[in-house]
This record gives structure tokens, sequence and C-alpha cells, in this order.
């Protein structure tokens, strides 16, 4: 018999019942909640005269709504408001954990949730919100699910699940100079489609993912959604484990040992068979720009907006044609060179300490270009804003003309005061380049930390290696 | 959950691919508390040539004649035709919530994104798969006839054609039971709850620290 998967020893280890079809009763260890996805779930509870049943296992924060300037007036827009008290409301009545908006400890559920030991290895971890997949670089089995989903597990602390095929994206080699873990997760994109990890488990493998740290393997897990695939993970391995020891929600003592001599067995075996294998080569990466508007409309920062006559399909063709448009690109444009009139650097893909230091790496000693209108960095966390504050990266950051803003999700999905207006143009570290994502009629590149700062700085797309 | 057992409904065709729950339903209807009203915003952005915000009475909004949802033909429509991703992005059940508040009760599609296809079957939606070269042809057979329906029965898993042609699609058995007659997942998952329970008990033993 061959050896196990990650994700099968996974799987193992949270069943509670098997239906005669396959279909799965799922235990869930970590339920993180946050106001947007949750507020008609706990209605829904009440209504049937439900509680939770292990209010200790989920953790609630609030952070689509807030805002990311001075919060001691609170929340202006009385609508988001609603949804924060809310929030609050639902908390405090069912005896749920949560970090509200003047906490330290507030932040963006997916920043937090590891930050703060919530997110183990071997945990099973699930939040409203597609980007759950992040945890996953735990080695942990964590992926979004919807409202009704949330409520059946504050109801069961179950879910209903069938086995997820598994696919393993093996990057071997080492990365060049100026290339992190965002220009991996968009070639993979790039190379597999937006659906190609559809109905998978992503494990990432490989020297070059070996080499990465904590943030780096967040930020990839974070991004296996846009390929489709609701869950990454990465093996446990002793940067996992020093990761996490320490951190406030981490066992300690006896439980600690016993909890690391599981941990240690959290990977793939040798000879474990997957449904798909992807093989990249580090070295060959080069930092990422997408030009449309679907995350698998990249290409590098040598590259140029393809043309759509070239397209593999008459229903790319279509696409590539309808995205040029809304991005106002011509075919052929080369992508250094392209003009930017915003800045966002944040979000749960890339607003971590490291993402941070790359980003001021870049910017420090320089100033933002005069043609651009707003250049913004938004840490993912309170406690992530008093370390960069402490290393200095918030002067480097405002020396050199950006604005340093509060935590929260801000202009990844703008649902807050942070937005594109149409027709801007925005390099963004965030993980979604659809339509209007970041505002109505608002055109988003996706790129890296450091290729934002550049970008900022140069005014336009630039080779971070060579700036 | 209504169940869902046959439908008899008006087709409309969205020929895109990747159609993300952005577009379905945008960010700032999210705010909301409320599981319904969502209809009126259905891709909102497409749907209208003013912007959108929550409150606004649809009755004053300018619909977009270019769009396939505002033509006359097609009004009242309960099935969506679409195309290969269908439902991209994020988790939010505010989509498929939009969907059904307008009237759609199934969608078909070369694929779907997994987290929207699974939220479909949480709220009477049935999302159904057929073959790309099928629905290529649904969709010519739509834009030629106007008036085209498709008729949709769950238990015998067919979708037929006004030509008469029954095609077959798979749906797992656990989500066909449950949408066909409705049932509410969390009453049925604490019929498990002792077995829930011994897991809770050999878990704190294997795990002490996840229960701490």
């Amino acid at each position: 018999m061959p050896g196990q998967t990650l994700f099968q020893k996974l799987w193992d280890a949270h069943v509670v019942h098997v239906e005669a079809d396959g279909t799965t009763l799922l235990y869930i260890d970590r339920h993180l909640v946050h106001e947007v996805t949750s507020p008609q779930a706990f209605e829904g509870l009440k209504l049937a005269h439900r509680t939770p049943r292990r209010a200790d296992a989920a953790i609630a924060v609030p952070d689509h709504n807030v805002p990311t300037t001075d919060r001691s007036q609170g929340i202006a827009d009385p609508i988001s408001r609603l949804q924060v008290e809310t929030l609050d409301a639902n908390c405090a009545e069912f005896g749920i954990t949560e970090f509200r908006m003047d906490d330290i400890r507030q932040g963006i559920v997916h920043v937090i949730g590891p930050e703060e030991g919530l997110t183990l290895p071997g945990m099973t971890v699930v939040c409203g919100d597609s980007h759950t997949s992040t945890h996953g670089a735990f080695g942990a089995l964590a992926f979004g699910i919807g409202t009704s989903e949330v409520e059946h597990v504050l109801a069961t602390q179950c879910l209903w699940q069938k086995p997820s095929k598994t696919m393993l994206v093996k990057v071997e080699g080492q990365l060049g100079r100026g290339v992190t873990a965002k220009d991996i997760a968009l070639a993979i994109i790039g190379e597999i489609g937006t659906a190609g990890g559809t109905g998978y488990a992503l494990e990432f493998g490989g020297a070059a993912i070996r080499a990465l740290t904590m943030e780096g393997r967040m930020t990839l897990c974070n991004m296996a959604i846009e390929a489709g695939a609701r869950a990454g993970m990465v093996a446990v391995d002793q940067t996992t484990i020093d990761y996490v020891k320490g951190r406030p929600y981490s066992p300690t003592g006896a439980a600690w040992d016993q909890a690391v001599a599981w941990w240690n067995t959290l990977h793939s075996d040798a000879d474990a068979v997957f449904d798909r294998v992807v093989e990249l080569d580090a070295a060959k990466i080069e930092p990422q720009v997408t030009w449309g508007t679907s995350p698998e409309m990249v290409t590098t920062i040598n590259g140029r907006v393809p043309n759509p006559a070239d397209a593999p399909s008459e229903i790319k063709r279509h696409d590539w044609t309808r995205a040029l448009e809304y991005m106002g690109l011509a075919a052929g444009t080369p992508v250094a060179g392209i003009p930017v009139d915003k800045i966002f650097i944040g979000s749960c893909t890339n607003s971590r300490i490291e993402d941070l230091r790359e980003a001021a790496g870049v910017a420090k000693g320089r100033k933002v270009a005069s043609s651009v209108k707003l250049a913004m960095v938004v840490p993912g966390s309170g406690l992530v804003k008093q370390q960069a504050e402490a290393e200095g990266l918030d002067r480097i950051f405002v020396e050199a003309g950006f604005e340093w803003r509060e935590p929260g999700c801000s202009m990844c999905l703008a649902m807050n005061a942070d937005r594109l207006e149409p027709g801007e143009r925005c390099a963004s570290t965030s993980n979604r380049n659809f339509e209007g994502r970041q505002g109505q009629g608002g055109r988003t590149h996706l790129v890296s930390p450091a290729m934002a700062a550049a970008a900022a700085c140069a005014g336009h797309f630039v080779d971070v290696r060579h700036f | 959950m209504q169940a869902f057992i046959v439908l008899d409904g008006l087709v409309v065709p969205l020929d895109r691919a990747n159609v993300d729950t952005d577009a379905i339903i945008p960010k700032q209807f999210l705010k909301s508390i409320k599981r319904a009203g969502f209809g009126p915003n259905l891709f909102d952005e497409w749907r209208y040539l003013d912007h959108g915000e929550p409150g606004m009475d649809p009755a004053t909004r300018q619909p977009n004649p270019d769009f396939v949802l505002n033509f006359p033909r097609y009004k009242g429509a309960s099935v969506l035709l679409a195309r290969d991703n269908f439902g991209c992005g994020s988790s939010r059940e505010h989509a498929p919530w939009a969907l059904e508040d307008y009237g759609i009760r199934a969608i078909i599609a070369p694929s779907f994104a997994d987290i929207f296809y699974n939220n479909c079957f949480k709220n009477g939606i049935l999302p159904i798969v057929l073959d790309a070269t099928v629905v290529d042809r649904l969709f010519r057979e739509c834009a030629a006839d106007e008036g085209y329906r498709l008729a949709i029965d769950l238990d015998q898993q067919t979708v037929t054609t006004p030509g008469g042609e029954a095609l077959g699609f798979d749906v797992d058995s656990g989500r066909k039971h449950r949408l066909l007659n409705g049932l509410d997942d969390i009453g049925l998952t604490l019929l498990q709850s002792d077995k829930i329970k011994a897991y809770e008990e050999r878990r704190k033993v294997d795990a002490p620290w996840l229960f701490a």
C-alpha cells in the first residue's frame, strides 16, 4: 500500500462518521469568524433556538468593514457600523472571544489566526472566507465556507465533506533575488489556470517551498483559492514549529511535546501518490504582474500585454478582449512602463511583517512618484503594525510618501472607505484583480510587496531586481 | 430550504467564463445582516449604468440595455446558462442568495468553482455540470429560439431540451436527497451527536491542546 499524502493524514484524523456514499462528517478544530459572513448564521442559530457547540473553538474579529484611518470616532458608514456591532453583540451573547476594533490584536482574520497561535499544525480550520486556505501553510486542512456552513459549524462543530483530489505542486531550485512567494503563487496560477485546482487540495513542496518562511508559505497557500483549490498546504517542518512556539494560544509544557510529536508526522510520505503533479523551476520564476481581470491573466515584468488573437481558444479570446478593454490596455504593451495611479500594500496575502520589510527595503531613501495619487500601506494586524513601528518601517514609508494606516482588509475588496475610482490603475499586493474588486471601474494589477513599492517610486511598473 | 424537484424554466444565457462572485453580488451589498433582498443587486455593476449602493430604490436605477438580464425576452428566467468556472472567487453565500432572490433556480455550466457549487445546494439552487460542447450547443439554441426553455428533473437527473432530447447529469446522492426534500443539514447532523461526542472524547486524549 502506498504511503499517505498530507491531505489524507489530516482528513483521517478528523473523520467523525462516513455515510455509505463516502460523504464524511469532518470535525472542525478552529472556526474563524468575521463580520461579513456571520450575521445570518447567528440569526439562523437563534431562530432555531440553537447555541454553539464549542464557543471556545471559535474566534472572531472585524476586518472587512473597519476604517484604516483614525478609529477614535468609530465607523462613519452606518451600514458598516451595524455589521460590526452585530458581530460584537453575537459574540457577547454566545460567549465567543472577539478581538474588537480597539484591541491591539485586531487585524485581518487570516493574519491574526497564525499570529496568535490560534492556527496550529494538524488542525482543520474553517472561516466564512475563501482565503482561509492561508492557514494550510501550517500543515493544517483549511478552507473557506459559506454562511450556511458557518451556522452548521457553530451548531455542530462539524461539516459534511467529500475528500478532494490531491495535487502536488513541486517547486524545486532556488528563487532569484527579488523574487518572492507571491511571484511563485502567480506563476503557478499562470501555469495551471484559475480553475486548475478546482476539486483538488494543493500541497506545495520542493526545495523552494521548504526555503520559504512561514509568511511566504502563507502568501502561497492564500492564493491556492485563486487557482480554484479550496485548500492549499505545506508540510510541517522546523520552520513551522519554530514559528508556532511561544504564541499566546500555542500549547505549552507536556502538551507542547505531545503536539510536536504528532506535528512532525504531518508531511506526505515519500511514496505517497497524488492525483496530479505539477513541477516548476524556482530559478526560472521572474517577478509577476497581472495584466487582466483574472489572476491567471499574468505575465512577467519583462513580458507584454498579450494579443487576444493569440488566445488558445475562442472563449479565451473573448475573455482577453474584454479584459483588455476593461483594463484600458493595448495588446503588445510592455508591462514595465505601465503607469499606476494608486498603490495598495496590504491584504491577507501580503500584509505581514516580512511583506512590509520587503516593501520598506525598496522604499527606503526613495520618494513616491509625483504622478501617484495615493500609496498606502495597511498592516495585517495591530501587532504587525506595532512590530513594524518598532523596526522603524513606518518612518521609512512615511518619509517616502506612503500613508501608514490602521489594520484591516481595506482596498483588497474596498468594503470600507478605501477604494479605486473608475479608471484608476493600482499596483496591489492583494489577491484578486476581478472587475470592480477594488472599486467599480478600478483596474488592479497584482504584484509582490517589493514590486508594488518599486512601482510607487517609479510611477510605473519596473523590475525590482534592477531598481 | 425550499426543495428542488422539477423545473420548466425560461433560460437566460450569460456568455462569459470565470464569472466571479464579486460580479454576481458586489461588495457594498455584503454589508447587509439579512439573508433576503439581494435580487435587485444581482450582477449590479453589469446590470445598471449607475453605481449601486445599498438602500437604493431599484425603480430609480438606470438599467444597462446591453446586459443580457435586461433583455425583455429573458424576463422571468429561472435557468441560468453559464460558462466555465462559474462562481469563482469569494465564498460569499450572498451570491446564491442574490440568484435565488432574483428567481434563478438552476444553473447550467461546464464547471463551477467549488465553494459556490456547494453554497447553491444550501439554498435550493441546482447547479448542473454538462459537457462544454453540450453547453455550447445550448447557447446556440437559446440564441436562436426566443422563449427557449429547459425542463429539469432532479430525481431523473435530466435536462430536457424543447426538441425532447434528455441530457443526463451527475449529482452527489446525499446532496440530491437533501435538495429533493428541502432538508436542513444541521438537523441531519445533530442525529450524529453521539458520534461527535465520542470523537471529541477520543480527541481530548490524543490532542488535548485542542480543547485547552
